[in-house]
């Protein structure tokens, strides 16, 4: 098919060959599964459960709270033993809003999930529904809430919808092996995702180093079932879902690039690529919906990656959600060498980790341990203008300008030059020859650019609030002074009235005298 | 696990650096370099040898002064760069405060009064030039035939020594060898009121100009060479295609028109090219990183008023090469470009505004159908 060109982008050494062979692992159970109530964008779930409670594999742990949220279900049988705070899967390690659960061992299914029969036959709302029960959120790393978009038909007219399986970010492979081993799941879900959004037309984008996800990928849709399912509704079939080959570059991954890549048209600025017509999902995503629809399975696991130049068996994990990072590290006999840096997701966009206690969430693709020669990091050197950064950026932006206003704090000079349009994918840290750290710079103004709106929000409010108080005193004294007005006009009345009476008595009485 | 240095990402990085920018630089240099190290004998190398010490040593004295660190920013290569330039650009025969001087003003005044690497406006090696040309007219503009080393008549170790040292050239055997460069000759011709076919009644000899076979500093000799390292530069992604692609463009394409219209005063494109520092310029200065635009439409504009200034100063203005006043005045215009020419955001027009497809849609509908009513003669109904 047709692809269409973007601008920049970066070649980095993929290091995908250290986990690509491996299939993916089921992780044994750890002794303690820490499960955070907030592995989504959006608000926090609010638990439904007591400490002491028994649970089976995926009862509900905590509701969803509000439009965009993410309920949270049990990872496995056992007992509930503690509702309270653990460091969160963020560089912070900050404590959050954490569920503990002990293991039973038994590893039993809830006996409440049904699967449905024919997913197909069911209204776009009730998937949507139903993959919103699952607790499902986009597990390309971004986990905003699948349901919502979903839901987007309502609101755009959609013709395409993508599957992003290009994962662009060196070392991760898991979306490659979930490709080649689960291909029929995956396709399954694809469907489903396609029959919910009402679009006939699919593209499986994968990049060009994962020959065998895509011919899997292929094979499995020259053999899909008949385009109609027994409900008479119509789903997308070998004619319909077609497997995109991408060139391999980074950040070829990155939603509104992969789509420009596919369709030639890029996403208006500020918008979503359902403005054009597209809506994008990750083949975890797709898997999830699968086991949601198909099986009532709640999103209870994920397959990530661990890799990496520090570990000793880089492999491809099916990882309970709220299992401590330490036990994949364990499962996987440790470190090789004394890692220098540890990090959730991939190279290029991933997050450091503060230590390997925090659990596994949503969002988890990837746990890599980096050793010293592949972190390569290295004292910043003044910037020679060499505008490597410009040919590398993919969103068309001056990242030398921006620094230069970051560094010397001039935050509207750097909005101005587009800080809000950095997608922050670091192509431009990655091809600096003076190692200076661009995204951390870019990090930080958007850092203060977000704490400057929630002041201004809180001081707008408090205006609002201030002037609401204002004129409730104003309309007390005019009720007052009205009431005191009202008063004293009644007075008068009756002064008067008692004078007249008084002087109508006098009058009498003189009359009477006279 | 160190959570030190706990930064944003990314923890992978390209295989650069400064240091490997510059040494990039170098290596596309060297050819061309050894070249004219070769024809002009010991002279030159020693001339090239004092000035890139001498710019060595004004960077360490810079930064002592200025209190950084000596060891990152001496080993980055660019005061070693600034100075093998700089040698380039000279006579291979001055004298040696000629290039010690140069050194000084280029590191010194261009380079680290305005911060260091990365902070000048100017080209460090242009500007040392011109301010040599200017004080010194005579030593810079003194050239020899080119005496290959080794060869009978060259000058041997001690006699470079005293050319170098000594201020021995003039009024020895070595005195004959001096030559004017091609772009001088012909300036002086032209001057006294001779056409080109009288000054080159054979052609002005492309062949020996483009190989390198004439007089002239050691960056303006071989035009090959500089070509084969400015393609070497753009291949390793160095530096873009943009600035040499425009300035080289501009001028051929003047030259050419001018050539067209009055053949016996204005020489033609291929002159242009291949004599004087046109290609020196446009792949090794133009190019600088630090002074030139940073987008690539910002790059073709600047380019191409390289290109412009150097025909008008070569062809009007009083000096018979105008490479490096073109270079350092573009220099000056340099931010102006960046400031006004940047490149389109994704996902929003040039003016900024986020991408309406549907607006867009309509009015090339809206001109379609205008274009129609023209055709049928109707289009002044429409407009009304």
């Amino acid at each position: 098919m047709r692809l269409f060109k973007i601008r920049g982008g970066v070649h980095p050494h993929d290091r995908k060959s250290l986990s690509a062979d491996r299939p993916i692992e089921d992780l044994p159970l750890p002794p303690l599964l820490h499960i955070p109530l907030q592995q989504h964008i959006g608000a926090t779930a609010t638990p439904a459960v007591r400490r002491g409670q028994k649970v089976a594999k995926g009862d509900l742990l905590a509701h969803s709270q509000g439009m965009i949220s993410a309920p949270v279900h049990a990872p496995t049988s056992g007992r509930i033993v503690g509702i309270g705070r653990y460091p969160a899967h963020h560089a912070s390690g900050l404590n959050v809003h954490t569920i503990t659960l002990q293991p039973d061992g038994e590893d039993r299914w809830s006996n409440a999930i049904h699967g449905i029969e024919d997913p197909f036959a069911l209204e776009p709302e009730e998937i949507a529904a139903r993959v919103s029960a699952a607790g499902i959120v986009g597990m390309g790393g971004a986990t905003f809430p699948s349901a919502v978009k979903l839901n987007l038909r309502k609101r755009y007219s959609l013709h395409t919808l993508v599957i992003n399986g290009a994962e662009c970010e060196p070392y991760l492979t898991c979306d490659d092996r979930l490709m080649r081993e689960q291909t029929d799941e995956v396709l399954d879900g694809v469907r489903i995702i396609a029959h919910a959004l009402g679009v006939f037309r699919v593209l499986n984008a994968i990049e060009n180093n994962k020959p065998q996800a895509q011919r899997a990928m292929e094979a499995a849709i020259a053999n899909l079932a008949p385009a109609t399912s027994g409900s008479g509704n119509a789903i997308p079939g070998a004619g319909e879902i077609r497997v995109a080959r991408l060139p391999t570059r980074y950040p070829m991954g990155s939603e509104k690039h992969l789509v420009q890549t596919l369709v030639g048209l890029e996403t208006p600025a500020r918008g979503l690529t359902a403005d054009i017509g597209v809506v994008v999902h990750n083949p975890a995503t797709a898997l999830a919906v699968h086991e949601a629809l198909r099986h009532g399975r709640p999103l209870v696991a994920r397959v990530m990656t661990v890799s990496g130049g520090a570990i000793s068996r880089p492999t491809n994990l099916r990882v309970p959600l709220g299992t401590p990072l330490q036990h994949l590290i364990d499962h996987c006999e440790g470190f090789r060498v004394e890692p220098t840096r540890l990090i959730s997701g991939g190279p290029m966009m991933g997050q450091p980790l503060p230590g390997t206690r925090v659990p596994t969430v949503k969002g988890s693709n990837g746990l890599l341990a980096l050793s010293a020669e592949e972190a390569d990091s290295r004292e910043a050197m003044p910037c020679i203008r060499c505008a490597s950064c410009v040919r590398a950026c993919p969103c068309g932006l001056l990242p030398l300008e921006m620094a230069l206003h970051a560094r010397a704090g001039d935050l509207e000079g750097v909005v101005k030059l587009g800080l809000m349009d950095c997608i922050g994918c670091g192509s431009c840290s990655y091809v600096c020859p003076s190692h200076i750290p661009l995204v951390q710079y870019f990090n930080y103004a958007k850092g203060e650019m977000a704490a400057r709106g929630r002041a201004k929000q809180k001081q707008t409010e408090t205006k609002r609030l201030a002037e609401q108080r204002t004129a409730r005193m104003e309309a007390i004294q005019q009720a007052k002074r009205e009431a005191m007005a009202q008063h004293k006009r009644e007075a008068a009345a009756k002064k008067a009235a008692e004078e007249a009476a008084a002087r109508g008595a006098n009058e009498a009485l003189e009359e009477n005298a006279a | 696990v160190s959570t030190e240095h706990l930064i944003a990402g990314p923890y992978a990085h390209e295989r650069t650096s400064v240091s490997r920018t510059m040494g990039l630089v170098m290596l596309a240099l060297l050819p061309a370099t050894l070249l004219g190290l070769w024809q002009f004998g010991w002279p030159a190398i020693f001339l090239f040898l004092v000035t890139v010490a001498a710019a060595l040593a004004a960077e360490a004295a810079s930064l002592a002064i200025a209190g950084k660190p000596m060891r990152p920013f001496l080993t980055d290569g660019s005061a070693v760069l600034t100075g093998w330039l700089l040698a380039m650009t000279l006579p291979p025969w001055a004298p040696w405060w000629i290039g010690v001087v140069g050194s000084l003003i280029a590191i010194v005044v261009a380079k680290q009064v305005f911060g260091g690497i990365g902070q000048n406006l100017f080209n460090p090696a242009m500007v040392a030039r011109v301010v040599l040309l200017i004080s010194f007219p005579l030593e810079m503009t003194s050239f020899v035939s080119p005496q290959p080393l080794l060869a009978g008549t060259s000058p041997g170790f001690l006699e470079g020594l005293a050319i170098t040292f000594g201020g021995a050239a003039a009024g020895t055997q070595f005195d004959a060898v001096s030559s004017a460069t091609l772009l001088g000759h012909l300036r002086t011709e032209l001057g006294q009121g001779h056409a080109l076919s009288q000054v080159f009644p054979d052609g002005f000899g492309a062949v020996p100009s483009a190989v390198g076979l004439i007089s002239g500093s050691m960056g303006e000799t071989s035009a090959l060479l500089i070509l084969l390292g400015g393609l070497f530069l753009i291949f390793k992604r160095i530096i873009s295609w943009h600035i040499p692609a425009a300035m080289i463009g501009t001028l051929t394409l003047l030259a050419g028109l001018m050539h067209l219209y009055d053949p016996e005063h204005y020489a033609g494109p291929l002159y242009h090219l291949v004599s004087g520092a046109t290609l020196l310029g446009a792949f090794f200065i133009a190019t600088d990183l630090v002074t030139s635009p940073v987008s690539t439409r910002g790059q073709l504009i600047f380019g191409a008023g390289v290109g412009l200034l150097v025909y008008i100063i070569r062809t009007w203005a009083n000096y018979p090469e105008g490479v490096a006043f073109a270079v350092l005045i573009m220099n000056a215009c340099a931010p102006l470009i960046d400031h006004w020419v940047k490149p389109r955001v994704y996902g929003r027009d040039r003016k900024g505004e986020p991408l309406d497809y549907d607006r867009r849609r309509q009015r090339i509908l809206g001109n379609a159908v205008q274009l129609l009513h023209t055709l049928l003669g109707r289009g002044r109904e429409t407009a009304g």
